[in-house]
């Protein structure tokens, strides 16, 4: 792991809806080549954490560095460098349902110009077989794939441009455990082969623990635990408990109205 | 409750959209101008737009156009004034029915249709998968429709217009029993270059309020079902009461004297 610049340096972060606070000061970097992470109830603000680094959400405060550069303010051509940067699984996957699978995919290298649509098909099917679809689902609309499959057109489609950073936001949310556990093989496989920094959020702990070589807690807007996938089990955290053994008594206290 | 105080926050947030629209329909107006351009959506927009919108288009314009000829008659009929039809049906098809029948009409299929189509972009984070794929979502989504029904309505209109005056022919001809030749000449001479350039500067103005508020309020769109449902009312009424609040200003700027 690089002890240099970190690849993601954020501090103070800090953003409000109205009255509700959802990030009140959050601090964390991400070494080049890590995977961090971030784990939380809904509504904690993990969404909100990587929109706000992708420029989604503008936050209220705080600083957001990529590779020493100072992400905010950015606009035009600058700005669409520092993206090139980004890739995101979204969590319902987000593909665009009037494109077919392989233009979902080839997406950037088609708007970015840098290829001819015939190179784009040929270079979005050579990604369709990194995350294990053959060229047949090439042509075929999003609609007409499963959700597992949907997933993994996604992932292509996020790493297509060789993207340095990936942000998954649920990747394995609503699939079936095999379906999950083939998922976060592939984030491993692709992030080890393209050696990518990828910051994730996720409700499975299965999902942790296969891609995760650190893990942050977030509770109320802020990180209360951080450290690493080992030590997660032995975190001497009542909060971190609770959540890897989903109980629901303990200190995170749901907003549900006793009967 | 204050009601001074409620009409007053009524009125604040009134103008507080008003301006979300403008600066929006800036934004959209700059993105249309500057480059790059995305020729191969804008040709999609307007065949979904215009050729797609000729067939209710067509089927309004005909309509309208024999009716008036027949109210027309029965109106004119008792001041002995028939030989007006011809004029009238020109004048209004050309002037004012075209473009606001077109305007109205198209409002309904297409602001509607682009309302649904961005606002479920927009909750299924579309729009954000095309910010991350460093796309503007504003020059992808908003400037193709913009220029497409911009420079599409006016064509539109054309047609309805011709279709218009033919309903008219029509019924004129083999309802009322006028003479073709006659009636065709009291058209052509009453028509004037100005009739027919106001109507399609309408229907400019119209195609731009139509496609901008199908963008805004499908982009601005709620999440779930009844967001997007909601983002398409809201689009085809503000749409359509745009359309006839600037029919007059266009019309007040081209006809008063």
């Amino acid at each position: 792991m690089s002890t240099g610049t970190p690849k993601i340096h954020v501090r103070g972060l800090k953003k409000s809806f109205g009255n509700k606070v959802v990030l009140d000061g959050i601090d964390f970097d991400v070494a080049a080549g890590e995977s961090l992470v971030i784990i939380g109830g809904s509504g904690s603000g993990k969404s909100v954490t990587i929109k706000c680094i992708l420029g989604l959400i503008q936050p209220d405060a705080g600083t957001i560095e990529i590779d020493g550069t100072n992400a905010a303010g950015l606009s035009g051509r600058e700005r669409d460098t520092l993206m090139s940067k980004f890739g995101m699984l979204f969590q319902g996957g987000a593909l665009f349902d009037s494109m077919t699978v392989w233009e979902n995919v080839a997406f950037r290298l088609i708007q970015e110009r840098s290829h001819s649509r015939r190179q784009a098909r040929e270079a979005a099917i050579e990604t369709l077989g990194m995350v294990g679809l053959g060229g047949d689902v090439a042509d075929l609309l999003p609609s007409e794939v499963s959700g597992g499959m949907m997933k993994r057109v996604a992932l292509a489609r996020a790493i297509a441009a060789r993207p340095e950073i990936i942000f998954f936001d649920e990747p394995t949310t609503g699939l079936d455990p095999i379906t999950a556990d083939v998922i976060n093989d592939l984030i491993v496989s692709v992030r080890e082969k393209l050696g990518l920094t990828t910051v994730s959020i996720t409700h499975d702990m299965a999902s942790v623990r296969k891609i995760a070589d650190r893990v942050a807690m977030i509770h109320h807007g802020q990180f209360i635990w951080t450290g690493s996938v080992d030590a997660i089990d032995n975190s001497g955290s009542d909060y971190v408990d609770q959540f890897i053994h989903g109980r629901a008594e303990g200190p995170i206290q749901m907003d549900i109205r006793k009967p | 409750m204050n009601p001074l105080a409620a009409v007053g926050r009524t009125f604040l947030a009134f103008l507080s959209s008003t301006g979300r629209m403008a600066l929006f329909a800036g934004l959209g107006i700059f993105h249309c101008i500057a480059p790059p351009w995305y020729t191969r959506l804008v040709l999609r927009q307007i065949l979904d737009i215009g050729y797609f919108s000729l067939p209710v288009v067509g089927l309004t314009a005909v309509f309208t156009g024999m009716v008036l000829a027949l109210q027309s008659y029965t109106g004119f009929s008792r001041f002995e004034a028939e030989g007006a039809i011809a004029s009238i049906v020109v004048l209004s098809v050309t002037r004012e029915l075209g473009p606001v029948l077109a305007g109205l009409m198209v409002a309904g299929r297409v602001g509607a249709a682009i309302a649904a189509e961005i606002g479920t972009m927009r909750v299924t984070e579309q729009i954000d998968a095309l910010t991350t794929l460093s796309t503007n979502p504003f020059k992808y989504l908003v400037a193709p429709r913009l220029i497409a029904a911009t420079v599409t309505l006016p064509i539109l209109v054309l047609v309805a217009d011709i279709i218009g005056v033919m309903g008219g022919y029509v019924v004129s001809i083999h309802k009322l029993g006028f003479n073709p030749t006659s009636y065709l000449a009291n058209t052509f001479d009453i028509l004037e270059v100005m009739d027919v350039v106001s109507g399609l500067v309408k229907a400019a103005v119209f195609g731009f309020l139509i496609a901008l508020m199908g963008c805004y309020h499908g982009y601005h769109s709620k999440r779930g079902a009844q967001g997007v449902g909601q983002a398409t009312t809201y689009a085809v009424v503000s749409g359509s009461i745009l359309i006839l609040t600037f029919n007059y200003i266009v019309t007040e700027m081209f006809f008063s004297r």
